[in-house]
């Protein structure tokens, strides 16, 4: 360990200058800040946060629309527990729990589905939010409740891919990138070649990172080496996970019940060809069709900074709600209240490091 | 929320199977990896197995963890 | 968004435990007793020091592997006395029952309850039973208040807490919680883990006995180490420093940890204590402990220092430094 650090105190001296890497995965950002590595880094090596946490990114209209559905007598929606304490408009889904709706947590799109054949009277609406990682298990989800003809299952689609987001931020010359961490396990599922076109395009490096301190400390120095040779490459820190085109099986499945479309991330806006839609094929498990979803404008806190946040242009600490009142308790942005939130991460880590 | 960790497959059902990560029993489904089999280490996430490591690759993240992470486990 | 109503996370021990405390009850109620909102109230009657507490179970299933409702109340009840330094002596338990809860289940309890208090030399005095109807409770609650004289010619208290101290736990974290877990419906995994449920008396005897000044103990149950040194270093406005290598972990609960992406620091405890002792004392109190078979695997874990005041940190395997923060108490909702 010692020698990751030394090694990159050095490299980072050749290079001589101040370096921006972006990670753009929650559970790099929640790893950064537990391991407390980024203290060991030197100054003129910054980590951010880009938009990586697949909570912090979903429109606020996403959970205002999950929230109606729960009120609804016979529906059921079923989630992953991250969501359950975002804030909406006015509410989250563990307030209505609270109040008496359907809501379950579940830990698998599976959970959901044997949920739905526990539950034949009621509808089960699994909330699909995640990113190439998450989005096969919840597409293997709707393909088998297509083949098993469920009809009672139905799937609120917000998945998002990385690609498009991360070329949105790469191509932003505010954003001063300098390399990318590429996240580890959406890499598992999409191999490296995703992240080719940075490099050949913005001449930015990009290494794909595991999620152990050392690998992180490990990342960031292969970086910062490919920056003092002058090099933009992706590379592949995790390859006891990742392979060059990753997982087929998966990325079939995915093909075959989702396709790609516009999609809305918070604080950022519209990034075309960034999410998953059912396909029609599907239709019958598209929550937003079958059950007449409509997505209202939400409205968030005008101070909240979760927006600039996740575009790893303010640190949390640029937010005047930072703090007082918005913390883990009392969370005003999705960015406070996801375990895997940049806010998050550093109101539990790293407020005041003595 | 990517969360995902290594897990040995204890026991093959038809597309799930038992996994042991350090000794704690789940059952996970194995529709998204080829070929799984008894022994064989996986990286899971949301109730799926995602990977199948080789024994080289299972070698090198137990080598990474006996180097960092120095909590003796009390069995 | 206003909270107008009482959310899981507000049983959860963790920071919106402390909240409904500060905003409903205190103001309301507070009184010179009260106050330090310790384990229990130390009163003093005549000549002597009396430590009072009072805990509600509701633990669900209310069998686990490891112990049972009944066992769980009597020994929680039994460690909230002994971390005040207290020889548990009087227990009152009240049970409110399920209509159609098996006579054989509150059978086992009741059997749970009697081998729990004698395996101390403490007697349950008074009880209350209240039945409500099928589906107004899941099987059986306890209600447990306890009454011990404290046996040590000095204060333990949060508030004590002085830079220099050394923090011990006598054993492995995070056992209750992931044994209760795994046999919660929904969360569906396999585990050899047993809760460490257990009186701590014994123990916390053997560590007075060695004439060391204790500064205070603490029993960390719901919301797990993380709460627990949270709250110490906020009463006594210090700064508590863990050194992760040395908190004592099992394989299994860490495995459980990782598959469901729960911090080991922050689930609950029935067996632990956390000691806070003079430096000086340390090493006396530690062997102490190993000497004893409850305390076996007790470790130093952690440092007390004067800043930064009132907050916990953790020293990482990789030495950085991260905060350890007050759990807001939602992960593991009905644990204890």
């Amino acid at each position: 360990m010692k020698t990751l650090v030394t090694n990159i105190e050095e490299q980072a001296r050749q290079v001589g200058r101040d370096l921006r890497f972006m990670e753009v995965c929650g559970t790099h950002t929640m790893a950064a800040f537990r391991s407390g590595l980024r203290q060991l880094l030197p100054d003129s090596v910054r980590l951010i946060s880009g938009p990586g946490c697949p909570v912090c990114v979903t429109d606020p209209s996403y959970l205002d629309a999950a929230i109606e559905l729960c009120r609804r007598p016979g529906v059921i929606v079923a989630t992953f527990g991250d969501l359950v304490r975002v804030p909406g408009t006015d509410s989250s889904l563990e307030r209505e729990r609270a109040s008496g709706a359907s809501v379950r947590i579940v830990y698998s799109a599976s959970d959901a589905l044997v949920l739905a054949r526990e539950c034949p009277s009621k509808h089960v609406v699994f909330l699909g939010v995640g990113f190439e990682t998450t989005a096969p298990t919840v597409a293997w989800a709707i393909w088998r409740a297509a083949r098993d003809g469920l009809r009672n299952f139905s799937v609120l689609c917000a998945h998002k891919t990385m690609p498009r987001a991360m070329d949105m931020l790469a191509r932003d010359p505010a954003m001063r990138i300098d390399g990318f961490i590429c996240p580890g396990h959406v890499s598992v599922i999409t191999g490296t070649q995703i992240y080719r076109f940075i490099c050949e395009r913005y001449w930015i490096p990009c290494v794909v990172s595991g999620f152990e301190a050392w690998d992180i400390l490990k990342s960031v120095g292969m970086l910062l080496r490919q920056i003092a040779e002058g090099r933009a490459e992706v590379e592949n820190e995790y390859s006891r996970s990742v392979s060059e085109y990753g997982n087929r099986a998966a990325l079939e499945l995915m093909n075959e019940v989702f396709e790609p479309c516009d999609d809305v991330w918070r604080g950022i806006g519209t990034i075309p060809g960034s999410g998953l839609g059912i396909r029609e094929k599907y239709e019958r498990f598209n929550a937003a069709k079958v059950l007449e979803v409509k997505f209202t404008e939400a409205h968030v806190n005008p101070l909240c900074r979760c927006g600039s946040v996740l575009r790893g242009i303010s640190t949390p600490l640029d937010c005047r709600l930072f703090g007082h009142p918005c913390s883990p308790a009392h969370p005003i942005g999705p960015c406070m209240v996801s375990s895997e939130g940049a806010c998050a991460a550093y109101y539990k880590y790293e407020r005041v490091v003595a | 929320m990517c969360l995902a960790v290594p897990a040995r497959i204890v026991e093959l059902h038809d597309c799930t199977a038992t996994i042991s990560v350090d000794g704690i029993l789940r059952d996970v489904d194995v529709s998204l990896i080829e070929e799984p089999r008894l022994g064989d280490y996986v990286l899971v996430h949301a109730g799926f197995a995602i990977h199948r490591w080789d024994q080289s690759e299972v070698e090198e993240l137990q080598a990474i963890r006996a180097a960092t992470d120095l909590r003796e486990t009390i069995t | 968004m206003k909270r107008d109503r009482v959310l899981l996370a507000h049983g959860g021990g963790g920071s919106l435990t402390r909240e409904l405390i500060e905003t409903v009850f205190l103001p309301q109620l507070e009184n010179s007793l009260l106050k330090p909102l310790d384990d229990s109230a130390v009163l003093v009657m005549g000549n002597s020091g009396y430590a009072f507490t009072t805990d509600s179970y509701v633990v669900t299933p209310y069998m686990f592997p490891g112990g049972d409702i009944g066992k769980l109340a009597v020994c929680g009840t039994i460690n909230d006395l002994a971390v005040m330094g207290a020889q548990p002596f009087w227990l009152s338990l009240s049970l409110i029952l399920e209509e159609g809860l098996p006579l054989a289940d509150l059978q086992t309890i009741i059997d749970s309850v009697r081998a729990a208090a004698a395996e101390v030399g403490a007697q349950v005095v008074t009880g209350d039973t209240k039945v409500v109807e099928r589906g107004k409770c899941e099987g059986v609650y306890i209600n447990t208040a306890g009454l011990g004289k404290i046996a040590v010619p000095y204060w333990l208290g949060s508030a004590n807490v002085k830079p220099g101290d050394a923090v011990i736990i006598n054993g492995p974290i995070g056992e209750h919680g992931v044994a209760v877990m795994s046999r919660r419906e929904g969360v569906a995994f396999q585990t050899s883990v047993t809760s460490d449920c257990a009186p701590l008396w014994p123990l916390v005897k053997t560590i007075l006995d060695t004439g060391a000044r204790i500064r205070a103990m603490r029993d960390p149950t719901r919301g797990g180490v993380a709460a627990a040194v949270c709250d110490i270093a906020r009463a006594s406005n210090v700064g508590i420093r863990l050194f992760e290598e040395a908190i004592p972990i099992g394989g299994e609960v860490r495995g459980a940890c990782d598959l469901l992406g729960l911090d080991p620091l922050t689930i609950a405890n029935e067996g632990k204590v956390l000691v806070f002792c003079s430096a000086k004392d340390a090493e006396r109190v530690l062997a102490a402990m190993k000497d004893h078979p409850a305390g076996r695997p007790a470790r130093i874990i952690g440092e007390v220092s004067a800043k930064p005041e009132g907050m916990a940190l953790m020293r990482t395997t990789i030495g950085g430094e991260r905060i350890i923060d007050m759990p807001t108490g939602e992960d593991l909702p009905r644990i204890c």
